[in-house]
């Protein structure tokens, strides 16, 4: 392949790849973005092998090495893909993030072990900056998947002294950056991997559950960076571009989130540091509720003339989206005027909840956003929690210095009567007391979401 | 311009046109679109091929197989993922 057709065929790709965040913008346009992205990295991976640099072809010895990795990357990561729940979305995208993070931080290892005596510094630079920033993103995405898995516990971690430990390891990274860039070496590269890695962990260890989206977005658009740098260690153009795009697109998008949950990414990212552990108000201490059977429920929804229904994470926990909408529906056909009330970080990242009832066939129209469906709660008659807790904490609003607090949330305490179906009293992901749950207009209807809803349908239907 | 210097410059136009085409997304999209970019970025797998070409060494040879194993599932688990989310958007809006 001659090198302005290799040119031509990666500008492409790049073009290809553009579309592709474009289309991802907007609804209608979003698939077939995605596909466009696909394509763009379909080219850019088959021109590749006929990669025209100063030296002639791309030598083509280890082919059946590379072209076996590639199968064995494809064997693991599409049915990774495709037999993922829903509900475990955000954690394998966090874990892909961490992998392409794992392997800028390989490619510029090997890259770091070739460069000669006569590497420019801003190669050495781009190429142990991707060792540092594409260590932290792996070892950063495996501390966020663990959370999301729950594999950890979700609170924010603190450790003792843990404000000097990352910064005493945030300057070694640095130090030893220096050493490995002044005088070439493996092993001190791998020592600065090391701290890399550990600095990926501490980093996002205090970070609480409720916030690793942000901090998944955030790492996202670091790998993006890094794959960058790599493109210019490599000259490879299109590295360059697909990399900053993502490094680009990903810092506003993780603004965006930010903005949506109503953090400042500052506050999220090292808030954990200045704050105390908090621990909830009164935590283990027993106090009374008010608990009800499903038929209690079911005639306090008999006669309301509105119900807000608001899903959270523990709805597609129990697999509830279908019972959920055969409630809404019977509701609907007697006359009530039934919404969703969607927090746009409902389940565990902004949009999640879309997608699973979505995945249902609950119609759009019934899906109302926060800021509309808010103003509507002192007009309504109940308010149907279902599996969610943290979007409608009051703590939010009332309680300064909570790990919530500033979170927009959904007004469900405006309305005339509350009900709750919860597994059990644990707090939410965020690990914070509801007040709301003990308020005397408050019921509370213990059990799996699905199990409590299909007996509130068979109540509601012998009315 | 010097090839540096041209470097530079796709960079710094590569930025500002990653701004701009996500400036205006709904929260709704958030979740596709960060998974789309983190496909995207499992682009490295060119680079991870161009190592590979060039490794010489065994220890070379194994890492950047390695770095192929993992940018093959970041980019292709990644538009598969991101695939099954949309796809079920499309269905909402047919009922």
């Amino acid at each position: 392949m001659s090198r302005n057709l290799y040119d031509l065929m990666g500008l492409a790709a790049a073009v290809l790849f553009i579309l592709a965040l474009k289309g991802l913008s907007s609804p209608k346009s979003a698939r077939r973005g995605n596909a466009l992205g696909a394509l763009g990295a379909f080219v850019a991976t088959i021109i590749v092998f006929f990669y025209p640099g100063e030296k002639g072809e791309l030598p083509l010895d280890n082919l059946g090495w590379i072209l076996g990795a590639i199968a064995i990357g494809v064997v693991i990561g599409v049915p990774a893909a495709r037999m993922v729940k829903m509900t475990q979305m955000p954690q394998m995208v966090a874990l892909f993030n961490g992998v392409g993070g794992g392997a800028a931080a390989l490619v510029a290892i090997v890259e770091y072990i070739k460069l000669g005596e006569s590497a420019s510094f801003a190669a050495v630079l781009a190429t142990v900056f991707t060792v540092v920033v594409g260590c932290i993103s792996f070892s950063g995405s495996i501390v966020t998947f663990l959370k999301l898995q729950e594999l950890m516990t979700t609170r924010p971690v603190i450790l003792p002294f843990g404000r000097t430990l990352i910064f005493a390891n945030l300057a070694a990274v640095i130090g030893v950056s220096g050493w490995v860039m002044s005088e070439l070496g493996t092993s001190p590269l791998l020592i600065l991997a090391g701290l890399s890695l550990l600095f990926g962990v501490l980093f996002v260890l205090p970070v609480g559950g409720a916030d690793v989206p942000i901090v998944i977005s955030l790492l996202n658009a670091f790998t993006g960076l890094t794959v960058a740098a790599s493109g210019y260690v490599l000259e490879a153009t299109l590295l360059i571009v697909a990399g900053t795009l993502v490094g680009a697109s990903g810092t506003i998008l993780t603004r965006l989130m930010a903005e949506a949950m109503g953090r400042s990414l500052f506050g999220t990212l090292f808030g954990a540091f200045t704050q105390k552990a908090q621990d909830a108000t009164g935590t283990g201490e027993e106090r009374p509720v008010k608990s009800g059977s499903p038929e209690d429920v079911a005639i306090l929804l008999n006669y309301a003339r509105r119900v807000v229904i608001v899903p959270g994470f523990g709805l597609a926990v129990a697999q509830a989206q279908h019972t959920v909408r055969e409630m809404a529906d019977l509701l609907s056909a007697k006359g009530i005027d039934v919404a969703y009330g969607i927090h746009p970080v409902a389940g565990r990242m902004p949009g999640h909840m879309n997608v699973l009832l979505a995945e249902a066939n609950v119609p759009y129209e019934q899906l109302v956003e926060m800021e509309e469906v808010n103003p509507t709660f002192a007009q309504t008659d109940v308010a149907l929690v279902v599996g969610a807790n943290d979007v409608v904490n009051p703590a939010a609003k009332t309680t300064p210095g909570c790990p919530i607090y500033g979170m927009p949330i959904l007004d469900v305490q405006q309305s005339a009567n509350i009900i709750f179906l919860k597994r059990s009293m644990r707090p939410g992901f965020a690990g914070i007391e509801n007040e709301l749950l003990y308020d005397p207009k408050t019921t509370l209807l213990f059990g799996d979401a699905k199990a409590s809803l299909t007996k509130v349908v068979s109540a509601l239907k012998s009315l | 311009m010097s090839e540096a210097m041209a470097l530079l410059a796709i960079f710094t136009l590569a930025i500002f046109v990653g701004f701009e085409v996500v400036s205006k997304v709904s929260s709704t999209l958030h979740t596709p679109l960060m998974s789309g970019a983190n496909a995207i970025h499992g682009i490295i797998l060119v680079g991870a091929i161009i190592v590979a070409s060039h490794s010489h060494t065994s220890l070379e040879l194994g890492l950047s197989i390695a770095a192929i194993i993992l940018a093959t599932i970041n980019v292709v688990g990644g538009f598969v993922v991101t695939d099954r989310m949309l796809e079920m958007f499309k269905g909402k809006k047919k009922s």
